[in-house]
């Protein structure tokens, strides 16, 4: 029992290495984030002023809701953006570094390495998307009288689990391609992007498109984000949304530790772990 | 060489150790390899406490032996063991034992030397109230400025850097220390400095440590036994004087080539890593 104790203790603390390693890194490269995060603000605005782009060219349509709904579909964009950016480095900047060898044979625990990059990109991302929604919500003088943006903060918490299954599966290409493995991380961010309804309600979609889109956690984060700020929607009132987060959290999480397990002991195989030169 | 019978006092087991690469090769078919063999049945032990270097020209299948030993490889035959823990079946527990410096020194190059230490000790359950009196100390042991601890690591010289490789691996307190060419690339003083600390580590530490180098006199110096390592193929492991008289030869470097046929090379640009599938 008390080796168990011990265990966990370190595995716990291996974990906390991580995030204190990634603020650390953060601090250094604060000024560069900085910039990263205005490119952020400008590209949500423009997606946002298509909503008043509609109304000028003679749509009819409610320009603060359109233009709220746009803002929500912007800001989780961004957030699981920030999610897979993290994870992905997980290898590919360490490979960067030099100091991947050094990680793979510490004694921690993969599940709590990887969990450890996913606490603080989670923390990190949502600190962020609380900045990024203000940011444009000041630009656009919008109205959200009914918002709950409790609710909406933890839809997209709950949602961040399943997130990081995914964001897991994907952060091994670099292992198994040091070269192109990082931009084939963006076919799965991409795949989300187009199905999940992040600029327009997943209804307009080809049928087949739908039946994927209930796959994808993005889908159900955006209908429980908008619900909140848009109807005022309290977490009890989003059940339909929050057990598929649920379900897809407990699939995708383990696969996720499952296939990078697999990347890894395909770069031990082969020599891969270490990229050089 | 022989297999070697397992021995409960080893800290260190290789038996008949094997590892290949495949890589695309220009001149065959479309879609095959070439295997080249990078450790060819290699096995030897290594007593609790014991210095042991491995000599070896570029290539040869030193960092690959070191890989194997820390679990960053796996073997395609034979097997490894670090205090009866096997590297395939047992690599967490072998992770625990086990640290190790290699030819880079490699760490994240914005943070400083302090916090490279501090996040990597958390990594083997080190919490930051063990770690706050540690760095520093160890810090100091290896002759690192104290004014110079929250510099970035980019603001250090490599010889600096290398110091503080060992600190990192000698903070978790290894049972089996694994020195990849960590001499290779530095100035003389800071060769010689370094050399000094694993001096020193031999005798206030009880780790058993694995020297590889190409550097001959590092090797006779700080090694109790040597062995020598060429094209995958470990050909002897015995002190310097037995290897000497083995090959009948005034010197290592004799000795060396007498064993190997060829010519000790000095450092060179060349790494096995060259070999492995990554660059296919």
């Amino acid at each position: 029992m008390r080796a168990i104790g011990m265990t966990l203790r370190a595995e716990l603390v291996g974990a906390g290495g991580v995030v204190e390693r990634n603020y650390y890194l953060t601090k250094r490269y604060i000024w560069w984030d900085l910039a990263w995060f205005f490119w952020t603000v400008a590209n949500t605005l423009t997606i946002v002023f298509i909503a008043q782009g509609i109304e000028s060219t003679g749509g009819q349509i409610d320009v603060n809701t359109v233009a709220t709904s746009l803002l929500i579909g912007a800001v989780v964009w961004a957030y699981l953006g920030v999610l897979f950016e993290f994870l992905m480095e997980t290898v590919a900047w360490e490979r960067w570094e030099g100091t991947i060898e050094y990680t793979f044979m510490a004694p921690l625990s993969r599940a709590m390495h990887l969990a450890g990059q996913g606490v603080f990109a989670i923390s990190y991302g949502l600190l962020r998307a609380v900045f990024l929604f203000t940011a444009c919500f000041l630009f656009f003088d919008l109205s959200m009288p009914e918002a709950n943006f409790l609710a909406a903060f933890l839809v997209l918490a709950i949602a961040s689990i399943s997130f990081i299954g995914i964001g897991v599966m994907t952060s091994v290409l670099p292992l198994i391609s040091p070269e192109k493995g990082t931009q084939l991380g963006f076919v799965a961010q991409g795949t989300l992007l187009v199905v999940s309804g992040v600029y327009y309600p997943v209804e307009v979609l080809p049928t087949w498109m739908q039946w994927i889109a209930k796959f994808s956690p993005a889908t159900y984060a955006l209908e429980g984000a908008r619900e909140a700020i848009l109807d005022g929607a309290p977490l009890s009132a989003m059940w339909d949304e929050i057990w598929p987060l649920l379900i897809i959290g407990a699939v995708s999480i383990p696969l996720g530790l499952w296939v990078f397990s697999r990347g890894e002991l395909y770069a031990k195989r082969h020599g891969k772990l270490k990229r050089s030169g | 060489m022989e297999a070697v019978p397992r021995r409960l006092d080893a800290a260190v087991e290789v038996d008949e150790l094997r590892k290949e690469f495949r890589r695309r090769d220009g001149k065959r078919r479309r879609g095959e390899r070439r295997v080249r063999v990078a450790l060819d049945s290699v096995s030897f032990t290594m007593e609790k406490g014991e210095t042991v270097a491995i000599l070896g020209q570029n290539g040869s299948g030193k960092s690959t032996l070191v890989r194997l030993l820390s679990t960053l490889l796996l073997p395609d035959g034979g097997s490894a063991r670090i205090l009866g823990h096997d590297v395939l079946t047992d690599g967490r527990a072998v992770r625990r034992l086990v640290n190790r410096v290699s030819v880079e020194a490699s760490f994240f190059k914005k943070m400083s030397a302090a916090e490279n230490l501090g996040y990597a000790a958390r990594y083997y359950g080190m919490t930051s109230k063990e770690t706050r009196d540690k760095i520093p100390a160890i810090l100091g042991r290896v002759g690192f400025p104290s004014d110079r601890r929250d510099e970035p690591m980019e603001a250090l010289s490599r010889g600096m850097q290398q110091k503080v490789a060992l600190a990192r691996a000698l903070l978790t307190s290894p049972v089996v220390l694994l020195l990849d060419e960590p001499t290779t690339g530095l100035d003389p003083r800071s060769k010689l400095e370094v050399q000094e600390f694993i001096r020193e580590i031999r005798t206030t530490h009880d780790s058993t440590i694995l020297l590889c180098t190409h550097d001959l006199a590092e090797a006779e110096s700080l090694a109790e036994r040597v062995g020598i390592l060429d094209r995958g193929r470990l050909l002897a492991l015995e002190p310097v004087e037995d290897l000497k008289r083995r090959y009948n030869a005034e010197t290592l470097e004799e000795a060396f080539f007498a064993a190997t046929g060829r010519e000790f090379e000095a450092e060179g640009d060349e790494d096995e890593d060259d070999d492995r599938e990554v660059f296919a």
